[in-house]
């Protein structure tokens, strides 16, 4: 099968007078996980609506491996693997008698049920927990179950929204090491999240704002895409330096974060320059150092530019 | 007491039957501190803040929050703290100026308080002008801003905040912490749950819980050092993982 896994063709779509998405165009390749990193209300959710057939778009087309999703929904159903936000497992069902069930509802065969659900435990590690009640489990095991879930039917393309949304740092860690498996596998994966810092993760990854795209990459091009030099003021008073530097820089140029204030240099300052305005108004900071810029930088230098250029 | 603790926790313990939930923990946040409080689910962490909030009694220990002690008077404890969730808090059906008279509300405001208040919120958000349109069609950060706000009707000296900035923007986000750390400097002591690691690094100091107890609490960039970590996620994955249960 050479046919790409996925092609979003400048999708459309409006509520009312609300524009949801304006012309969102992406490919995913198999065996790759591609990161729609966004805030709430970009229009990540509404994308993958759209991809499994759950709603129509306005205008552009989607390509499931090569045919039309729009005409061919049943053969989208059948080879994609989705897992919205809130995933509906049955509460008062175990974690075993949840796999049956959505085995069943996708025509998995009962032989081969057995076989697949041992395999699942063995990444999931949810064998302990298999007699337990879905709603007994914690918020990590539930989204686990809920992947394992959407696995037994074997879909080659899977789309997940937000599914480390209120998980733990350890079950993060865990879920991520699972989807790097199964794109291992040669398992596409779509997955949506608000975290930055997931953005790293993934091979490939496209930032969502306001319903466009506002670049795709590799974590590595988008870093490229700043071209200017970043500096981080580390201080224990970052909302204070933040506020005096804005005196002193554009707004736009800086931007306060946990351990202090990374500082966009637009205007070519110069860190030796930098340091002496620092001293110069007395401002508190342990030290200046150019550093990478992290996918958070790129988003809020690209909603900057989206402002600037109409 | 010293004068300095807004929240003072002694060797607190709660057990749910055979289970330690909470283990002798013991800690003080300082007023005007912004305290970030993390770990995985089922650590703790949320039996902690219940019992700080006075919504759950402890079996052992002692606590003061805001000079009030959680055995005995849960109702003064309740009456000076905010609660907000970023994404639970405001009724979405609700208008912007009902959702304010609705908080106003519970928090026991008169009716001429809830109305000056009001105002003087509308007009802190720049919203009076927009004071009836429903709450779900504001954008998120403003909401996110709105549910703070609400928060913070009836003065409390303590806010515990949850997951503030998961979902906004990177944008807002910013704005959003600027206003956190307005508040810390006026003297309002800040409580930050989160499982959001970029969150983490925003709070002064950091309690990391694993099994009922606490294993660190210091600020962000000493346990970056202490862990040799670039973030606040290795950190926390370090020292859940060095940690033996």
């Amino acid at each position: 099968m050479n046919e790409k896994p996925l092609i979003v063709e400048n999708i459309e779509k409006s509520f009312g007078s609300v524009q949801a998405l304006r012309g969102v165009s992406l490919e995913l390749e198999r065996g790759q996980i591609y990161g729609l990193i966004g805030p709430d209300g970009a229009g990540k959710t509404t994308l993958m609506r759209i991809i499994v057939t759950l709603l129509n778009q306005d205008s552009g087309k989607i390509l499931f491996q090569g045919k039309d999703a729009q005409k061919q929904t049943a053969f989208v159903r059948k080879n994609i693997g989705y897992m919205p936000q809130r995933f509906s497992l049955y509460p008062d069902l175990t974690v075993e008698e949840n796999l049956h069930f959505f085995s069943d509802l996708f025509g998995v065969a009962t032989q081969v049920q057995a076989q697949r659900i041992e395999r699942l435990y063995q990444f999931s590690r949810l064998e302990p927990f298999k007699d337990r009640r879905a709603e007994a489990l914690s918020g990590g095991m539930k989204q686990k179950l809920a992947l394992s879930c959407m696995l037994m039917h074997e879909p080659s393309v899977m789309v997940m929204d937000e599914p480390t949304y209120g998980v733990d740092p350890v079950s993060r860690a865990e879920l991520w090491d699972i989807l790097k498996e199964l794109a291992g596998q040669g398992k596409s994966i779509l997955v949506s999240t608000a975290y930055m810092d997931e953005a790293l993760l993934c091979d490939r990854i496209a930032l969502i704002f306001k319903g466009q795209l506002l670049a795709s990459g590799t974590p590595q091009e988008l870093r490229r895409t700043i071209t200017h030099a970043l500096y981080l003021i580390k201080t224990q008073k970052a909302h204070y330096v933040f506020q005096e530097l804005r005196r002193h820089f554009p707004e736009t140029d800086c931007h306060l974060f946990g351990e202090g204030v990374h500082l966009l240099d637009r205007q070519n300052t110069g860190l030796s320059k930098i340091r002496q305005m620092l001293e110069q108004n007395k401002l508190p900071f342990e030290s200046v150092q150019q550093i990478e810029p992290g996918i958070e930088d790129v988003f809020l230098d690209l909603i900057h530019r989206r402002e600037v250029e109409p | 007491m010293s004068n300095n603790n807004t929240v003072e926790v002694k060797e607190l313990t709660k057990k749910f039957g055979g289970f330690t939930a909470v283990d002798r923990v013991t800690f003080q946040v300082k007023k005007g501190e912004i305290f970030g409080f993390l770990g995985a689910n089922g650590a703790g962490k949320t039996t902690t803040i219940r019992m700080l909030c006075g919504l759950l009694l402890p079996t052992a220990g002692w606590a003061s929050v805001g000079g009030f002690d959680v055995f005995t008077q849960q109702e003064q404890i309740k009456q000076h703290i905010g609660y907000m969730s970023q994404r639970f808090s405001l009724y979405e059906d609700l208008t912007v100026r009902e959702n304010i008279e609705f908080y106003g509300g519970i928090y026991g405001l008169s009716r001429k308080e809830i109305k000056q208040k009001s105002e003087e919120l509308l007009d802190y958000l720049n919203l009076s002008d927009r004071s009836d349109t429903l709450t779900a069609e504001l954008p998120l950060g403003l909401k996110q801003r709105m549910a703070l706000s609400t928060a913070l009707l009836h003065e409390p000296e303590i806010i515990f905040l949850d997951e503030p900035t998961s979902g906004v923007d990177p944008e807002s986000r910013r704005q959003f912490w600027l206003l956190i750390y307005e508040l810390a400097a006026q003297g309002k002591t800040v409580f930050v749950t989160t499982h959001f690691m970029d969150e983490a690094e925003y709070c002064q100091r950091i309690s990391i819980m694993q099994n009922g107890r606490i294993i660190e609490l210091d600020a962000p960039q000493k346990l970056k050092e202490k862990y040799q970590a670039s973030s606040m996620q290795e950190v926390f994955l370090k020292s859940i993982g060095e940690k033996p249960k």
